[in-house]
């Protein structure tokens, strides 16, 4: 079902509400919505942890998901691939619309969905008993979705885009789990990229690496969103101002403040946005 | 200051004899009873006694009826078990509902693998030879076998697959993979060492086990080898307690001889499955 979606992106996002600020922002930037999230709320068990979000997600941009722990971040951006429901207990509310459609209809299959978003976590994850190569490749291995003969090349793709290619192009039959933190890391980026998805989430994804392969990796996210739409989760305020064109501030599971990022961390509307980026809290 | 660093001091060093013992003590045991048996089996161990029937004369009394039964025996048992015991250990972890029910599963599997393997013996001889009507074969033995160390692999297998964390299962999940997916590509190769491992020691189990053959009719006399899954057998360990509890001293080298071809036995399969665990487990690297 959602596959077949691709022919209707043409179609302008349907812009109901009255939040004008968000629209306007968006329509100057002449930027459709990848993702329209309207009046989700999740929980964990009886615990509810996101109240009423509504956003909407731009095409082709950063977007950076910013709050103090416990603000419910991680959960946002498990909804939008429908990871949160992976734990025992967990629901959501609401619609999210990936280019239109309603990602929580009934005749949504969640596998198929995240195959078109995808995601990175805070801790690298390759998989121990494959090779580098096999890793890349597999997505497409596990979902029989790899075409013979083109896998040579979509492994050199996929690991030139997360700029590992000149480090590893003579090692890709050593095992993942033998690289770097901020290599594992790439990889598990490009193993995201090989199943060319449309939107990537990326979970605190520097949040286990030092400066130097934060950069690197901050470094490929400003590279990737030519092609590809990213949300990213992050505790650092700072890498939210150099990788994002957008940031919301979540707190206590409300969506607080959703601007562009200069707008947002130069002239905050809200007093406890405000308190959050000069410190003051969190 | 000075005097109580000293004093923590010797308790370490004594901690580390006490250690060292606990590992010397039963090492060196170990050697004096196989050293024991190599002995008391001395000029009754060799080809003739391998490839020789029971015999009336303890001098020209083989083993080869129980070792082959008890060869048979194992690939039978192992061939039954691991597929059954890793299928309900991956139903258990990887799809079944937590809950009160499936503690309760947990509980009671755990409580199975501590039931003297006696009590196994008359439930297979209940089942297997009079109700399913298998006589006294290797059949029925094997599934008794069976049912005794499945407790023994569903556990161990459980720990082995928990070992996979939960990050690597969310990345393959997050590329779209299924259940099944995930289950058959991911976490099975990184459990298989463990489940593997914990398959040789429940086999090692059975191997020694004399006490369910008995109730369930293996024979002490077998003068042919088992022609099939039907066939009347004996193991090792039968053949064992037959020779021992003859009243002829002689018969008593042949137990003798017995228990090194059984410890052998028991050896050479166990290495087999661990060089083939090794193999598998070389192509990660943490």
């Amino acid at each position: 079902m959602l596959i077949e979606t691709k022919e209707k992106r043409e179609a302008p996002p349907r812009v109901r509400s009255a939040n004008l600020t968000e629209v306007v922002a968006i329509q100057n930037a002449s930027v459709k919505a990848k993702l329209q999230v309207e009046g989700l709320s999740a929980w964990f068990g009886t615990n509810k942890v996101l109240f009423g979000i509504r956003m909407q997600i731009p095409e082709n941009r950063v977007t950076a998901i910013i709050g103090p722990s416990g603000c419910g971040k991680s959960t946002f951006i498990r909804t939008l691939n429908r990871m949160h429901e992976m734990v025992v207990g967990a629901r959501v509310e609401g619609q999210v619309r990936l280019d239109g459609q309603d990602i929580y209809a009934q005749d949504i299959d969640p596998v198929l969905l995240r195959r078109r978003v995808g995601m990175v976590f805070q801790k690298p994850n390759p998989f121990p008993t494959m090779s580098i190569r096999d890793n890349v490749l597999a997505g497409l291995r596990l979902t029989r979705a790899l075409d013979r003969g083109r896998g040579e090349e979509i492994v050199e793709t996929a690991l030139r885009q997360a700029a590992l290619w000149e480090e590893l192009s003579d090692r890709l039959d050593e095992p993942g789990g033998s690289l770097s933190g901020g290599q594992q890391q790439r990889l598990v980026i490009a193993r995201a990229l090989a199943v060319e998805p449309d939107v990537i989430l990326m979970d605190e994804p520097c949040s286990a690496l030092d400066p130097i392969a934060t950069a690197r990796i901050e470094d490929r996210i400003h590279a990737l969103k030519e092609k590809y739409t990213i949300v990213i989760v992050t505790h650092n305020m700072q890498q939210a101002a150099r990788v994002a064109d957008r940031t919301a501030f979540f707190l206590l599971g409300e969506l607080i403040e959703y601007e562009n990022t200069n707008d947002l961390f130069t002239a905050p509307k809200d007093k406890r946005t405000e308190d959050y980026i000069t410190g003051k809290f969190g | 200051m000075t005097a109580r660093r000293t004093r923590s001091h010797m308790y370490e060093k004594a901690f580390i004899g006490l250690a060292l013992a606990a590992v010397v003590l039963p090492l060196l045991l170990l050697a004096v009873l196989i050293a024991d048996v190599i002995v008391d089996s001395s000029g009754r161990l060799g080809f003739d006694f391998l490839t020789g029937y029971p015999s009336r004369k303890p001098e020209q009394a083989g083993i080869l009826p129980g070792l082959a039964g008890s060869i048979y025996l194992i690939l039978l048992t192992a061939a039954m078990a691991l597929p059954v015991g890793v299928g309900a250990a991956l139903y258990l972890e990887e799809y079944g509902k937590k809950g009160r029910l499936s503690n309760l599963i947990e509980v009671n599997i755990s409580n199975l693998a501590g039931v003297p393997s006696i009590i196994y013996g008359l439930l297979g001889l209940e089942m297997f030879v009079r109700t399913i009507g298998l006589g006294r074969s290797l059949l029925a033995g094997a599934g008794t076998m069976a049912l005794l160390i499945l407790p023994i692999i569903i556990i161990s297998s459980r720990e082995a697959l928990r070992t996979v964390p939960l990050s690597v299962r969310e990345g393959a999940y997050a590329l779209g993979a299924t259940r099944w997916q995930v289950t058959r590509k991911v976490v099975l190769p990184m459990a298989f060492p463990g489940i593997l491992t914990g398959s040789i020691l429940a086999v090692s189990r059975a191997i020694g086990e004399a006490a369910p053959l008995i109730v369930v009719g293996a024979l002490a006399y077998i003068a042919f080898l088992p022609d099939s899954v039907n066939s009347p057998f004996t193991v090792l360990p039968i053949q064992i307690f037959n020779w021992v509890s003859r009243p002829q001293e002689e018969f008593l080298k042949n137990a003798a001889a017995g228990s090194v071809v059984l410890l052998a036995t028991l050896l050479i399969l166990n290495s087999i499955a661990i060089v083939l665990r090794n193999r598998l487990q070389k192509r990660r690297t943490w």
